[in-house]
């Protein structure tokens, strides 16, 4: 009773107060009772993969917004880990619950060795240089195709469970366990180095951060992440296949997250939820099958031109307010801070930029 | 073979290095990484093909029109959709990329995923040193070769290129020195895109034109930039010919090379960023605050 009570009062006091987080509680449960409010397979087939790509997002979030690593290659990570996982899986045999993460340690490999070899890059530099990285690749699979499966990729691939609602969960717990860690390690003090990095990577080096090996690190956790996205979606579709590779793959992950706000994580992960079902229900339109990715690039380009600091830190300057004391957070709506009384309406109050 | 390696590697550097030099200029003048800038070369191609097949204009008509079109469209695109928003580095980029996949996907639904195909514009062979070689290829030379010299007299020898020259080399003080910045930005994008298109006309009856060809050039186009250093002329003229050749000898002399041809390319460039990562001819500059 007691610890009903005290989970209670954290609800009420944490989470109840900020619209933010009513919001992203309501999220949650949405996705944990969609299966037995609307079983659909095609709706929970598609939020199955909105959850997969969320993590891929939320992965290049890590590196490209907090610390400023803006990858162009991301999909080297997404593939690696898709196409180790099939490789292995297919050919030893072994259980997909045990490759997912082989094939998420071979993308940390990866990211371990293209943040190696970037660790000189800055800038633009940096964003073109790993642009390069997944079309060697896509390159070496063309060129062996006994080994790769050339065009047609790796196919065949077993599931990690047998029914819809079974997968659906799966992807569900593995893109909130992957996103809240992202977001765990992001808010951390590691984040906070990161964020200093960005900003300014000679500064903080001085300040005595070891900058390589955060950058090393960073490259790691979020090809991990990233190859962990790929390997669900490998064994989700059975198929491993070369598009995982393409350009297409990075450009997409990097529109979702300067569309959704970098930096945030969340934002990144409310864009693959908001684009991904849209342009795939804009598909199920005969009259707008051909016209999807045409839509899908103006409504990235108005969204841009009226909110260019992303979706989600528009939407939350929206609703929410910080305190000009003491900086915690308000509802919009608010006259006072809900934690220390100061007005938050009149002269003092910042205005949302 | 080596006569091959030398002509393809000579022709496909040129188009490159058109591609290369407009692409590195807006770079250098606007700090704006252009992804639509292949994307520009291939509607110029459309264009080209609309007006030469389609509308039967001639090539010289066709060209210049396509040209100047493209041209157009791209200052339009500059003033409504990147000036807005040029604060936020990250929102240019995904605009220019959204604004590729606009271009892609309208041409996609107006003409269809397939080839296209256009006829040549001087037709023949000529034979030098035993390789034969299409008329078409040595106008694609001769055109780049021209065209480079057309921008390098532009940048060097008129105040516009003084102007953007200045603003390349420093934005803030060229603007307190009275030059209008955005103006000189605009003719900036204005010139690159030209410079795009007129690669994608003179390319067009050699290569296949479908509204995806713009995605090979662009990479091939980065891997020049960044090995010859961002914003470098001289780097991206240079760097364009290195990936030329390299792609050519990965070609004619590797088995399964055609599959090859960007890994090996990419991986050069990758290569000499190891060692400079600053490219063969970019400023080792300080970091930018």
């Amino acid at each position: 009773m007691y610890w009903l009570r005290r989970a209670w009062a954290e609800l009420s006091n944490e989470v109840l107060v900020l619209p933010s987080r009513i919001l992203v509680l309501a999220w949650v449960l949405t996705l944990l009772v969609l299966p037995h409010v609307y079983g659909d397979p095609y709706v929970l087939r598609i939020v199955t993969l909105t959850c997969i790509y969320a993590i891929f997002a939320a992965s290049w979030d890590l590196l490209a917004g907090y610390t400023g690593q803006v990858n162009f290659g991301h999909a080297l990570f997404f593939g690696a880990g898709a196409y180790a996982s099939a490789l292995i899986s297919l050919k030893f045999g072994i259980s997909p619950w045990i490759t997912v993460w082989i094939g998420a340690t071979v993308a940390t490999a990866f990211g371990a060795v293209v943040g190696f070899l970037c660790l000189r890059l800055r800038g633009s530099y940096l964003s073109l240089a790993t642009l390069a990285f997944p079309l060697i690749a896509l390159g070496l699979l063309f060129a062996f195709p006994d080994f790769s499966g050339g065009e047609l990729g790796v196919s065949g691939l077993k599931r990690l469970a047998a029914s819809v609602p079974a997968n659906y969960y799966i992807a569900v717990f593995s893109m909130l366990a992957a996103v809240f860690g992202l977001w765990l390690v992001a808010d951390s003090k590691f984040g906070l180095v990161l964020h200093a990095i960005r900003d300014d990577e000679v500064a903080a080096r001085a300040s005595g951060i070891n900058t390589p090996r955060y950058k090393l690190l960073v490259f790691a956790i979020s090809a991990f992440a990233a190859g962990l996205a790929g390997a669900l979606l490998a064994h989700y579709i059975r198929v491993a296949g070369p598009s995982t590779l393409e350009t297409a793959i990075s450009f997409q992950v990097v529109i979702w997250g300067i569309f959704g706000g970098v930096a945030t994580i969340y934002g990144p992960v409310a864009a693959v939820f908001i684009l991904y079902p849209l342009t795939e229900w804009l598909g199920s339109f005969k009259a707008f099958g051909e016209l999807r990715l045409l839509i899908f690039a103006v409504i990235v380009l108005l969204v841009l031109l009226f909110m260019p600091r992303g979706l989600a830190p528009w939407a939350r300057d929206r609703i929410e307010t910080p305190c000009p004391r003491c900086k915690q957070r308000n509802r919009a709506w608010r006259s006072a801070c809900r934690l220390c009384g100061a007005p938050l309406k009149g002269i003092l109050a910042a205005k949302p930029s | 073979m080596f006569q091959d390696i030398l002509v393809t590697g000579l022709v496909n550097g040129g188009v490159y290095a058109l591609l290369a030099v407009g692409f590195s200029l807006i770079f250098g003048v606007a700090r704006i990484v252009n992804i639509a800038h292949t994307a520009f070369y291939m509607l110029a191609a459309y264009c080209f093909y609309m007006l030469l097949v389609k509308a039967d204009l001639g090539f010289a008509v066709s060209g210049i029109l396509s040209v100047a079109g493209v041209t157009l469209l791209s200052v339009i695109c500059y003033r409504l959709v990147i000036e807005p928003v040029r604060e936020h580095e990250a929102a240019v980029l995904i605009a220019t990329i959204a604004l590729a996949l606009i271009f892609q996907e309208v041409m996609l639904f107006s003409f269809g995923g397939h080839y296209l195909g256009i006829p040549s514009t001087l037709s023949g062979v000529v034979s030098v040193a035993g390789v034969t070689i299409p008329y078409q290829r040595l106008l694609i030379l001769a055109v780049a070769a021209a065209m480079l010299g057309v921008t390098w007299t532009l940048l060097y020898r008129t105040r516009l290129g003084l102007a953007i020259r200045a603003t390349a080399n420093d934005l803030e003080v060229a603007n307190l020195m009275g030059m209008n910045v955005n103006r000189v930005a605009m003719a900036t994008v204005a010139i690159s895109v030209a410079l795009a298109a007129i690669a994608g006309v003179v390319v067009a009856p050699v290569y296949v034109v479908d509204p995806f060809m713009w995605l090979s050039p662009l990479v091939t186009m980065l891997a020049i930039v960044v090995l010859g250093g961002l914003g470098s002329l001289k780097g991206s003229v240079i760097g364009a010919l290195i990936i030329g050749y390299v792609e050519s000898i990965t070609v004619f002399a590797l088995p399964a090379g055609a599959f090859l041809k960007g890994a090996v390319a990419l991986s050069i460039m990758v290569l000499v960023l190891l060692l400079r990562p600053e490219g063969l001819y970019g400023v080792a500059f300080e970091e930018e605050r």
